[in-house]
Order: structure tokens, then C-alpha cells, then sequence
């Protein structure tokens, strides 16, 4: 859905999605990382009907970012920078508290 | 370490936002040698128009504007003047007595303030077409901050679709950034230029016109613009695959993997009105915005507003709005040091100059009726809840009457976003269904949380005795 | 809107169209009387939008016996009210009756409750029904989650919950489908009883019934006295915290917390000598927020979404209030703190009677406000 502008400089970051590595930019968000891999189509599945939804406002007041991060789910993606090492997993439907 | 350890337990003045209103607010509480705290929900200060100001990837190229870099002043006065700063930090509540409450990495804090400064600015105004709701149907700011934090600009088939000065600005730096957009479906329709032309001399006179055109001209040589839009809707299964124009008597539809739609912002309320403060229906710009007095002060002692939250102005006049609402305070908590801060008379002249030609802008690109009003029963209205237009309506013939009694029969407004994306629809939704004004529909009740917390978090609120009392009863 | 309405005269108007008004209107409607309900606007207090959405049996009736067999019978009858109103409208408003309890953090609290139990269904003429008292590893076979703070609490295989906004809802919708004129932004301020009917002044122009009942809640206290009536009120404020939506974990419903079928869980509640619902006591979310994460710390990490809190609609020592004028015939009150328990007795009972023109008194006898005039009553102090 998104690529790097060729004029753009960052910094690399590996973080996780669903397992599967990806490689983001230092100044990205969850969000931003997600939808420059590919992740945004789709990106999450409502708790309401699970159908599927994908970052809207990129600002944090639409909550369609909402992604599980380091084992905490419900996190608006767009509000939280990436960090090496994350562990990013995709939600469908209703949070499942952790213990 | 806790980020609150670092923290004082009451200031002088607190701000809240830190884009230019904040920035400017806080950098002139501080400096005036008032306690001061600025607060941001993001990683770094500059709000929405200087995003990523201090990082941004596309930092030293020119795609982003020489406006945009001038944000990096206020940043730079804001350092210099001492004033707390904490990113990363949402704001969940604000009474009356002015405590606010913080949250940072699942850890809660009160703090008192003397003033507080809420500069939490606007958002984009929602555009409920058919479909708005696909992966890939975003907004212009979400694509401008895309581009500022992390250089991305979208890939595959981009379609923008509305009005106002920022899909233009968006598109003229999508294009210097080397992005290609399909088409651009400009909703402005012609009436408005005709509310608009009584207003142009004064726009002539602003520097926002040769701004403005300048832009125009940069992205109409590339990219193909439909006006006149009349109806549009998103389709597609599981993502957008097309967008769907009508234009008066012609349609058609363009294929596009990125939708991005503006239909300019608005205040963002919430705070504001769950620490009840009094707001009124401003018809031209189609939305709610807080009564003030010409420093910002509300109606709840203490508490003011500055920036696009107290009524839309841009990047400029939020800055010296913000240095009137800190000029404010200081007069007030410690007026010997009214010498350290700029005149008020100058900064009045300054925000007065910042606002010439903004009617002009209200007028021509002011959202018209059926985007702002969905016809088809099937739009989503309230994304968090998934309820739809029609649902409404048939509310509407069962008996509700404003929008508290739809929330209780529909749930519209009880998602996390609190009306954020559907409290301005579902107000002139039901002000259109029932003949009346907006201002007599009113708004949802806000209350704190205005952000979510955990249940953690507030339980690790102070408790006292009577409190337990009320509770416990066995 | 309905901007059709071909009369402003009807057997019977309904003043107030929060959950015992509605439901009563409808039983009205439901055999035949011409109905209209008359009801306020958006921003009114309306305790109907602001519940716990419980059908509870337990505890209830201490201080009068009556009340606890008038309850049992609204907790039987509940289902059948819950499939006429599908039946109707479509709408489901998901009634379930699994038993509910009542969670203890310390000794102290579970005694109490036993005590207070103990006194109910002591008290002469009272309804029998199961309850049990168990301790933390008997409470833990039903709710898995709980903390090791829980000491033990009550259960009721009677209590239940429903979805009561969507009972609203449904309730509305099953007016509109009946018949039955619901007309917002009526505001009563005033009733005249002249020549064997009733005349209302509204907001918005006058009404006239043959009778006429009073549903308004805590503004019955008002309207009363206009037809010879009493209903002395004292409401009481409390908080309720809402969390965001999670995986299904409670079967059953708590007097304090409830999952609710969307999957958002209910954390209550208080009791204030307080009547301004614009604001919140944040100590007083602490204070529920800790107990909730005490009985089910899984809790703790939910988010909360959003937090409100409702005027109680209460009668001065807690029971129902119906009534009928004597200097006024034709005038009834109906005012109680359980719209959502009760609303099966206000269709299917406290309506055929209005329509009779009379209510039962050997069913119901016990809840006039003459009670008022000789026992000095007293609160439960629960409410």
C-alpha cells in the first residue's frame, strides 16, 4: 500500500509481525512499519462483526490501528514507535486478556 | 524509572498538545518563569501541520515546504525555555478543579495545574461515503503523516477525493516525493465560490492566495482533477479496489489501491467538553467549537483553549493564540512577569493578521450536505460500533430525539473513539431527519476516560474513605 | 418523527417512556387500549439509559416481604416477556437466567451478606426461594477467574440479566409497531382533572386521557400531588465503569460486574446523596475498579472505554410505588427502582389492571404509598 520516497533516510529497525519478520525505519509507528510491509489489507478484523479494517486517521482517533504489541492488545499502532525487537500480532475479533 | 518521578505534583500552567499552540504556550508560560508542563500523546512535538519536525526522513529534501520547516522554531524556543515536557503521554481526564490525568506505558498520574492550556488542536472532519470504512480509504492527514514520520508515499493507483487547502498541499508533495495520483475529485462545488467572492479581497491580501494557487498549479500540470463531485462511494471486497465518482449528470469510476479523502478538520472536542466546557455550533465551518473570550478562557475557571481546537485558523494562528491563552495566565498567576512575555496588543495584531483570509477559505471549501450527511442508508456512521445511516433514521422514527437517546438505542458514540469519527454526522443527521439545528440536537455527553486506560490504572487511582463507602455497601 | 398523530385524546396516557412507562404502555396497547407516552427529550436524566441491566431476585424484599414474591414472578416471567417482544420486533434483547452472584473481599462482607440474607427470608410471609452461601473454592467451580481476594459470596439460580438498551429499544420499536403514540419532547407540567378526565399540559400543547399514569421516575415526586397522589422519592447517584470488548469469560452475572453479550464487561457500583450526573468522583471509579481487578484480576489489563454514572430512580425506602387516586379515579403512579427486573409485571400484570380501572390490591396492595403515612420506613441502605 505504501513505499519508501526515494528522497527518504532512516535508520533500520527488525521487529516481528505475526511472526514473520519485518524490517521498519526508526520515526516509524507500528503502523506505519505495518503498512509499509504490505500488512494494512487487511490489517486487523473488528471485535463488533470482524470485518476487516485497516489504520484510517494515522493520528490516534479512529482506533481502526488497534494491534496487539509486545503481548498488550488493543494498542493504537499509529501512537507507538517501533522499537527493535517488537513482537507485532495482528488482531481478529475480541481481545483475549493476558494473564 | 517512573516518568512521573521526574514530574511535579502541581504547576503553574499545563499545556496539553504540542503542536504550534502548545508549543508557543508553553515556550511563553515558561519562559515567563511560570511551573509549566507540556504534554503530547506522540513521540515527538509538532502536532499534526510539523509533524516529525525534529526527525522527519524527508528532513532535507524539499518536498515538505518551507512552511513546514519553520516549525522547527517553535520546537527550538520550547527546548530553550525550561518548560517539562513529556511525549508518549495521553491525556484521560480534566475536571474542574483543573487535575488532569496522564498515562504513560500503563502507568497513571494526577497533577494539579493553576491553568490549563488544552491545545489538543483538530482532526479530520469525517467524510461518510459508501465503503469509507475498506483498508486502503484513508485520510489526507494519515497520508501527510505518513509521508512526514516515515517518507512513504502510496503505492499502486492513488485516488484523493474532496476539498480544502490540504489535499492540495498533500498532493504537491506526494508528487515532489516521486508518487503518482490517478485523479483528484474535487467536491467543491460551484456555489461556493460564489459565498466566497465577497471574501476575496481580504484572501488577495493574506499570503495564503499566491500559496495556494501556487500548489494548485504544481499538481493540476500532473495529475487529472474532476470537479464538481456530487456522490462518491469506495468499493471493493476486502479492500478498495475502485472509486466510484458522480459529478452532476457524469460519473464514472477510476481503480485505485489508495483512497484518501479530506473535507477539512475540526475542533477536536473531546477533552474540552468531558471538563465541561461550553461549546456552540458554528454554521460556517460546520461543527462544534468551544465559546471563549478573546484570550481563550472557557467557561470552567482555569481551563482555556488555543489553536485549530478553538476554532480553525492554521499553524499560525494556533501559535499566537497559544502565546494569548500563556500571556492570559501569567496576567493572572504572576503579573510581574508580564515584562518577559511578548505584548498582548502585538501578539493580537499578529493572530489578526494570521486570520486574514481564512473566511474566504471557510466559505469555498465548506463541505457540502451530502458529504456530510450520508443519503445511503447502508454508510457506516459510527465506525467503532458499525451502525449505519439507516439505522439511525429508523431510530429516528422509533422516538430518539438527540444524539444520547440514539447512543442508547444503537450504541453510536460508546466505541473507544467517543464520536470522534461520528459525533458531527450523527448530530446533522438527526438535526436534518427532524427539521431542527444542529445547536438544538446538541452532542454526545463526553466524559472521562477520554482516551482508554486500563482497569489497572485507574485502580491505582488515590481512594478516600467516602469513596469506599459509596461502594462498599454489602 | 411521527408528524401524522391524529389525535391528542386516548384511554390512556403514559407520562414518562423510560423502561416502566414503555412497558407499561405497551401491555396497555397490547390489549387494546388507546395509548400514548409521553416523554421528554435527549438531555434528561432517564434512568432507563443508565442500569445495570440485571434481572435480580436476591436480596430483594428486605423490609418488605412482598416485594421479594412481586420479584420472583418478574424473574419467571421475564422470558416470556423476551419472546413476545422478538416476536414482534425482531429484536433480540438476549434475557438469560444462568443465577447470579454477589462476590465477598473479606469476612466481613460475606457475613454481612449472610446476615442480611438471613433477616429476608426470615421475615414473615416471605417467598422461598434457593440461595447459597459458598466460600472461595465453591464460588471458583462456577467462576473460574477469580482472585484469590474472593473469600466466598451468594448465588441465586434465579437472577439474571439482559441487554436493557436494547430492551429500550425493542420496547420502543414494539410501541411504534402497536400502535402506540410515543411522543418525545412532551414534557408534563401540569394535570387538570375535570368532568371524569384527565387533561396534560405538555411542551408542546395539550393531551387528554380517560386515565392516566405516572412513569416519571424521580419526577413523580412532582407530578403527584397535581391528582391527588404521593410518591416521595429520594434518588441517589451512582458510577458505572464500562470496559472495552473482550473474549467471552463470565456466564454469569455479579451484582457488581457483568459480561454483556457484545463482550464489554460492567463494573458497579455506587451510592450517592447526589443528584448532578455531569460529573464523575474518580476516587469513587478507583474504589470500583480495584474491587473488580480484586474478584477477577484478568481485569486489570482491559481497557476501559468509558465511565458514567446515573441518577437512581428510588423510592424513598427502595420498593415500588403504584398507586391509584381517590380524589382523582383514573390516576395511577408507578415508580420503582427495577424497571429491567420488573418489566414482565408492568406489561403483563400492572397494565391489565390499569385498564380495569382499579389495581389489584391483593397483589399489590402493599406497595401504595400509604405505606408511607404509618411505618417510618426504612432504607436497605443498599441503594
Amino acid at each position: 500500500m505504501f513505499k519508501r520516497a526515494s528522497q527518504s533516510e532512516g535508520h533500520a529497525v527488525k521487529l516481528t509481525v505475526d511472526g514473520a519478520p519485518i524490517v521498519a525505519r526508526q520515526g516509524d509507528t507500528v503502523s506505519a512499519a505495518m503498512l509499509a510491509a504490505g500488512l494494512g489489507e487487511p490489517y486487523r478484523h473488528t471485535a463488533v462483526s470482524g470485518v476487516a479494517r485497516a489504520p484510517y486517521c494515522m493520528m490516534g482517533v479512529c482506533f481502526d490501528c488497534l494491534v496487539t504489541i509486545d503481548g498488550v492488545g488493543n494498542r493504537q499502532g499509529c501512537l507507538v514507535p517501533v522499537q527493535e525487537g517488537m513482537v507485532i500480532t495482528r488482531q481478529k475479533g475480541k481481545r483475549e486478556i493476558e494473564s | 524509572m517512573s516518568f512521573a518521578s521526574k514530574l511535579r505534583t502541581a504547576y503553574d500552567v499545563i499545556v496539553i498538545g504540542a503542536g504550534p499552540a502548545g508549543l508557543a504556550a508553553a515556550s511563553t508560560s515558561a519562559e515567563a518563569g511560570l511551573t509549566t508542563l507540556l504534554l503530547d500523546e506522540n513521540q515527538a512535538p509538532g502536532g499534526q501541520i510539523y509533524r516529525a519536525i525534529t526527525f522527519s526522513p524527508l528532513k532535507n529534501s524539499p518536498v515538505l515546504g518551507q512552511d513546514y520547516e519553520a516549525g522547527i522554531n517553535l520546537v527550538s524556543s520550547c527546548e530553550k525555555s525550561g518548560a517539562d515536557y513529556v511525549a508518549g503521554c495521553t491525556v484521560w481526564s480534566l475536571d474542574r478543579e483543573r487535575v488532569v490525568g496522564i498515562s504513560r506505558d500503563g502507568e497513571a498520574r494526577l497533577i494539579k495545574a493553576e491553568r490549563v492550556i488544552i491545545a489538543t488542536g483538530a482532526l479530520e472532519r469525517p467524510f461518510p461515503i459508501p465503503g469509507w470504512t475498506l483498508p486502503g480509504v484513508m485520510t489526507i492527514g494519515a497520508g501527510q503523516t505518513l509521508l512526514k514520520s516515515s517518507g512513504l508515499i502510496p503505492e499502486g493507483r492513488m485516488v484523493l477525493a474532496g476539498q480544502g487547502p490540504l489535499l492540495w498541499l498533500y498532493a504537491a508533495q506526494v508528487l515532489r516525493a516521486g508518487g503518482t495520483i490517478e485523479a483528484i475529485c474535487d467536491t467543491t462545488p460551484l456555489k461556493n465560490y460564489i459565498d466566497a467572492a465577497p471574501y476575496l479581497p481580504s484572501f488577495l491580501l493574506s499570503k495564503y492566495w499566491m500559496k495556494g494557487l501556487g500548489l494548485i498549479r504544481e499538481v493540476k500540470r500532473k495529475v487529472k482533477i474532476i470537479n464538481g463531485i456530487t456522490k462518491l462511494s469506495a468499493e471493493g471486497e476486502g479492500k478498495v479496489k475502485r472509486l466510484v465518482w458522480q459529478a452532476g449528470g457524469r460519473s464514472g469510476a477510476i481503480d485505485a489501491d489508495v483512497v484518501m479523502l479530506h473535507q477539512g478538520v475540526v475542533p477536536h472536542v473531546n477533552l474540552a467538553m468531558a471538563a465541561g466546557v461550553k461549546h456552540e455550533w458554528d454554521n460556517v465551518q460546520a461543527c462544534f467549537r468551544p465559546v471563549l473570550d478573546e484570550s481563550g478562557n472557557t467557561n470552567v475557571h482555569g481551563i482555556m483553549i488555543a489553536g485549530d481546537g478553538a476554532g480553525i485558523g492554521g499553524a499560525e494562528s494556533a501559535a499566537e493564540r497559544g502565546r494569548l491563552a500563556a500571556i492570559d495566565s501569567v496576567s493572572a498567576l504572576h503579573p510581574d512577569a508580564l515584562s518577559k512575555v511578548p505584548a498582548r496588543d502585538n501578539v493580537r495584531n499578529a493572530l489578526a493578521k494570521s486570520m486574514l483570509g481564512r473566511k474566504f477559505l471557510d466559505l469555498l471549501y465548506r463541505p457540502t450536505k451530502p458529504f456530510r450527511i450520508p443519503q445511503d442508508d447502508a454508510t457506516i456512521v459510527c465506525r467503532c460500533e458499525e451502525i449505519t445511516a439507516g439505522e439511525i433514521r429508523a431510530s429516528v422514527a422509533i422516538g430518539a430525539t438527540g444524539p444520547n437517546q440514539l447512543k442508547s438505542y444503537r450504541r453510536t458514540g460508546m466505541g473507544p473513539c467517543q464520536g470522534r469519527l461520528c459525533g458531527l454526522t450523527v448530530t446533522e443527521l438527526l438535526a436534518y431527519e427532524r427539521g431542527k439545528t444542529p445547536d438544538e440536537i446538541g452532542y454526545y455527553r463526553l466524559r472521562s476516560p477520554v482516551k482508554p486506560i486500563s482497569l489497572a490504572e485507574l485502580a491505582s487511582m488515590p481512594q478516600d474513605d467516602v469513596a469506599i463507602k459509596a461502594v462498599v455497601r454489602g | 418523527m411521527n408528524d401524522t398523530l391524529r389525535t391528542n385524546e386516548y384511554d390512556v396516557a403514559v407520562i414518562g417512556g423510560g423502561l416502566l412507562g414503555s412497558s407499561i404502555a405497551w401491555g396497555l396497547g397490547r390489549i387494546g387500549q388507546l395509548t400514548c407516552v409521553l416523554d421528554e427529550g435527549d438531555m434528561t436524566k432517564r434512568a432507563s439509559r443508565a442500569n445495570f441491566a440485571l434481572v435480580w431476585v436476591q436480596s430483594k424484599g428486605l423490609g418488605l416481604p412482598e416485594y421479594t414474591g412481586w420479584t420472583v414472578r418478574a424473574s419467571e416471567n421475564w422470558a416470556k416477556l423476551s419472546d413476545e417482544i422478538n416476536h414482534l420486533t425482531g429484536i433480540d434483547v438476549c434475557h438469560q437466567r444462568p443465577g447470579g452472584f454477589h462476590l465477598a473481599l473479606s469476612e466481613k462482607e460475606l457475613e454481612d451478606r449472610r446476615l442480611s440474607l438471613h433477616r429476608l427470608h426470615n421475615q414473615p410471609g416471605a417467598t422461598d426461594y434457593k440461595i447459597e452461601i459458598l466460600g472461595h473454592d465453591q464460588v471458583k467451580k462456577q467462576l473460574p477467574h477469580i482472585g484469590p481476594d474472593v473469600v466466598g459470596g451468594t448465588y441465586c439460580p434465579l437472577d439474571g440479566h439482559v441487554n436493557s438498551l436494547r430492551y429500550l429499544r425493542a420496547i420502543h420499536t414494539a410501541l411504534k409497531a402497536s400502535g402506540i403514540d410515543y411522543r418525545p419532547e412532551h414534557k408534563v407540567s401540569a394535570i387538570e382533572y375535570r368532568n371524569g378526565e384527565f387533561r396534560i399540559v405538555t411542551e408542546q400543547g395539550e393531551i387528554r386521557a380517560g386515565k392516566i399514569v405516572l412513569a416519571a421516575g424521580n419526577a413523580n415526586m412532582t407530578l403527584a400531588p397535581m391528582v391527588g397522589l404521593d410518591a416521595p422519592m429520594a434518588p441517589t447517584r451512582g458510577q458505572i465503569i464500562v470496559t472495552e470488548r473482550t473474549i467471552p469469560f463470565l456466564d454469569f452475572p455479579l451484582t457488581t460486574i457483568r459480561q454483556t453479550d457484545e463482550g464489554t464487561v460492567m463494573i458497579g457500583d455506587s451510592r450517592e446523596e447526589f443528584t448532578d450526573d455531569a460529573v464523575q468522583n474518580l476516587p469513587i471509579n478507583a474504589v470500583m475498579a480495584d474491587r473488580a481487578r480484586r474478584m477477577f484480576p484478568l481485569l486489570g489489563n482491559l481497557n476501559v472505554v468509558r465511565t458514567w454514572s446515573g441518577i437512581r430512580v428510588m423510592p424513598k425506602d427502595g420498593f415500588p410505588i403504584y398507586d391509584q387516586s381517590e380524589t382523582c379515579p383514573g390516576a395511577f403512579v408507578a415508580c420503582c427502582h427495577s424497571g429491567v427486573t420488573l418489566a414482565p409485571n408492568h406489561a403483563f400484570d400492572i397494565a391489565p389492571m390499569i385498564a380495569q380501572g382499579a389495581l389489584d390490591l391483593d397483589r399489590v396492595g402493599a406497595f401504595s404509598a400509604k405505606r408511607f403515612d404509618t411505618k417510618s420506613v426504612q432504607s436497605s441502605g443498599y441503594y
